[in-house]
């Protein structure tokens, strides 16, 4: 296959490529130019955003032997990620910006400018796994697992690209054991990224200061932290800034009445006002979540199922039963735990598995309580 | 621990047509030979031992035989590293010498279609130095609009005027003459980067009425790392960089000595070969531009007809695609070529040219442009013409993918 590497400039990529190229595959590296302002690129090794990072992509693709390129697709991340990014907070939800680069970039505007290059599909260094499974008509049935080390796993992220997509990607370090022997793998095939620090924060938030980029971007927008009667508790700059489950940096300076932390319940954009309160209010069992998008053409979900899901990228998988609802163009995913969550934001991935097989995603919309809050 | 991995076939991109030489060009052979033999001499040109006199000797020679293929004195020639610092040399150091005997004088004018090393050497003057940047406006060709110049110099304040020869994106020749007759008239002094010109067409320094002129070696056949700034002595310069006082001063640095030899020779040679050459050249640009109109009819032809252009040059645009997606499907296919305009860390940026010239930024986004040289024959031309049109589909396809984006499925 004539394969596109995505080369972020960090280790996996280079390494998922360097597998591409042994299995036999005709791989071209690009990495993906993001950021608008060149000259505002972040220091130091990190994300996909810095000079540094485009540089160690082209050595890793001289390593390798493949010809290398940057493209500039910095317009379609600014008008789909950021701007998810900044709407999202503005309506009080919490979103995943890797979701939705995943969504918007990897497996949109990169593979379908791929493709009419003459590309047979992109290869990235995400740890998730696609098994082919023999089908009984002789067809292969194409899905999604969880990579092989559950601890670097990142198919929560993954489950938005939609089935098509999958049949269109390789992600070649889904059976690596472990992010240890990538980098030694890394170091053996004589890539000088073998020893970069991983990257975690968000690529396009200088220093992983998501307040600050907010304010930047959105402004300042005081308003009040009250508490589920609606008592005054402080104030804030933007309710924006606040995401359900928060404890820390709320700046009250009376504490609760029983001496019990203080939670974000709720954030109320449009009041501009921030609930907090009691852990024990932050406990929900049932949730719905819409846009779905459904890996699994076998297991339809039309009625409850059950099944495992996760709700943070970096959160234990409980059991559930998910059904899936179509109302006109939308589908909805409606899921009731077994066990109460806390904290569960509105906007993260809702993302459902049976064993290490992804069945579908949505984006969660409304927890519900065991306890209302007043209006 | 590299020496454990086995051995990828380093990627060559099989390049059997070059067709970039507005960026870099073969090395000839014999100018190889000349700075290989040079390399192996010892001597510093300003020592005053023997070594060092017979230094100096070598390097007065590659002076002279400099000067004499383009028409100028040898105390006109300055030795530089190419250039880009021949061009920082002539407009900030006119700027500055003029500037600081009459403080009225405090603007430089240049086109807005120069390279970026005068671009940008007016800019910096502009921001650090509080110098009026005034650009020269272009007509729809990328030819300076002598009106606009004579605006701009009856203001009385400008220091410098910086107008390129031919231009490397578009292959527009410049009105030097006009442009000398109407700053003569107003005492200001003239600077022009002929970096695309010598040896393309006819250049003679003295002749052309020039205070100074650039010209760098890796565009005609010698190494990169060596050119020089030719400036009549009259022409205003206060030392860029600052040292040993090497080079009248104004360009301080030890003589590479070897880099003067190829740099003299390779101008020699292509001087020499100017005319054939570019009778040959033009003749092969010609049979490009038809090839390629005939291969994509909507391709668009930049820059000026006929003889105010380069022989060796062509640039078009592609309507709805993007240069980096056409330059990979090229790259793809074995040819070199470019879209002429600067990319910053990779990324292909629209060129400044284009829009001067009044091109919408999409249009100045999707320019190729086939620089042909000494090594180019008709094959490679040929080669093109039959690539393209498989590469043009391609990115196209590729530019309807993102411009409106599209949000279905995957076909």
């Amino acid at each position: 296959m004539r394969v596109l590497a995505a080369l972020s400039g960090g280790v996996d990529s280079a390494v998922a490529a360097a597998r591409a190229v042994e299995a036999g595959h005709d791989v071209v590296g690009v990495h993906m130019a993001l950021s608008r302002s060149r000259a505002q690129h972040r220091n130091g090794s990190r994300g996909c955003c810095s000079i540094e990072d485009a540089s160690d992509a082209r050595r890793a693709a001289d390593v390798l032997g493949i010809p290398y390129y940057v493209w500039d697709l910095s317009e379609e991340f600014e008008d789909t990620v950021v701007a998810d990014f900044l709407s999202e907070y503005e309506a009080g939800r919490t979103p995943n910006p890797c979701v939705r680069c995943n969504e918007h970039i990897k497996f949109s505007a990169l593979l379908d400018r791929g493709l009419a290059l003459g590309f047979d599909a992109v290869c990235t260094g995400h740890y998730a796994r696609i098994v082919d499974v023999p089908g009984t008509d002789g067809q292969h049935r194409r899905e999604l697992h969880r990579a092989a080390d559950t601890a670097k796993d990142q198919s929560y992220v993954l489950a938005v690209m939609g089935p098509e997509r999958l049949g269109r990607s390789l992600f070649p370090l889904g059976d690596a054991p472990s992010k240890d022997a990538v980098r030694a793998e890394a170091a053996e095939r004589g890539l000088s990224v073998s020893a970069k620090p991983d990257s975690y924060d968000i690529c396009f938030v200088a220093d992983g200061d998501t307040r600050g980029f907010l304010r930047d971007r959105l402004g300042s927008r005081p308003g009040e932290i009250v508490d589920t009667d609606g008592a005054v508790l402080g104030e804030h700059d933007g309710a924006y800034a606040f995401t359900v489950g928060q404890r820390k940096g709320l700046g009250l300076t009376r504490p609760a009445p029983d001496g019990t932390p203080r939670y974000v319940l709720e954030v109320r954009p449009e009041q501009g006002q921030v609930v907090v309160g009691p852990s024990q209010l932050l406990s929900v069992d049932e949730l719905t979540a819409d846009q779905a998008i459904w890996l699994a053409d076998d297991v339809t979900a039309e009625e409850w199922i059950d099944v495992e899901v996760q709700i943070r990228a970096h959160g234990d998988p409980v059991a559930a039963s998910v059904r899936r609802r179509r109302e006109g163009g939308a589908e909805t995913v409606e899921a009731r735990l077994a066990t109460p969550l806390r904290g569960i934001a509105p906007g993260q991935s809702l993302v459902v598995y049976r064993g290490t097989r992804v069945l579908g995603q949505a984006t969660i919309a409304e927890a519900h309580r065991g306890a209302a809050l007043p209006a | 621990m590299r020496g454990t991995r086995a051995d990828p076939a380093p990627y060559t991109g099989s390049v059997t047509t070059y067709l970039d030489h507005a960026a870099t060009s073969p090395v000839r052979p014999e100018v190889a030979e000349v700075y290989a033999a040079e390399l192996t001499r010892l001597g510093n040109p300003s020592s005053l031992h023997t070594a060092g006199r017979d230094a100096r000797r070598r390097l007065e020679e590659a002076r002279e035989q400099l000067a004499a293929a383009v028409g100028a004195e040898p105390a006109e020639v300055l030795f530089t590293s190419g250039g880009t610092e021949a061009d920082n040399l002539a407009v900030k150091g006119a700027y500055w010498a003029r500037h600081g005997t009459d403080p009225a004088l405090s603007a430089v004018a240049v086109s807005a279609v120069e390279h970026h090393a005068v671009l940008e050497a007016a800019e910096w003057l502009g921001e650090h130095e509080g110098a009026a940047v005034r650009l020269l406006r272009v007509t729809g060709d990328g030819r300076l609009d002598l009106n606009h110049l004579d605006e701009t110099l009856a203001r009385g304040d400008v220091a410098v005027v910086s107008v390129m020869w031919a231009n490397n994106e578009t292959g527009a020749l410049q009105p030097i003459h006009d442009v000398v007759t109407r700053a003569d008239a107003a005492g200001v002094p003239v600077h022009t980067d002929a970096v695309q010109a010598v040896g393309k067409v006819p250049v003679h320094f003295a002749r052309s009425g020039v205070g100074a002129l650039t010209l760098t070696g890796h565009k005609l056949g010698a190494p990169v790392g060596t050119g020089a700034l030719v400036a009549r002595r009259d022409y205003p310069l206060a030392a860029v960089e600052h040292g040993g006082r090497q080079e009248r001063g104004v360009r301080s640095g030890t003589l590479n000595l070897a880099g003067a030899h190829a740099l003299a020779l390779a101008v020699e040679l292509a001087v020499a070969e100017q005319e054939a050459e570019a009778v040959r050249l033009a003749q092969l640009r010609d049979r490009l531009l038809a090839g390629v109109t005939a291969a994509v009819p909507d391709a668009r032809v930049t820059g000026p007809a006929g003889a105010h252009r380069l022989p060796g040059l062509a640039h078009v645009t592609v309507a709805e695609a993007d240069a980096d997606a056409l330059l990979l499907g090229l790259d793809m296919a074995g040819i070199a070529a470019s879209s002429g305009s600067a990319c910053q860390a990779g990324v292909q940026q629209p060129s400044h040219v284009l829009l001067a010239m009044g091109y919408d930024e999409e249009s100045a986004r999707s320019a190729l442009r086939f620089s042909l040289g000494r090594t180019t024959t008709a094959a490679d031309v040929d080669a093109l013409v039959a690539a393209l049109p498989a590469v043009v589909d391609g990115a196209r396809k590729a530019y309807a993918t993102h411009r409106p984006r599209t949000t279905e499925g995957v076909a």
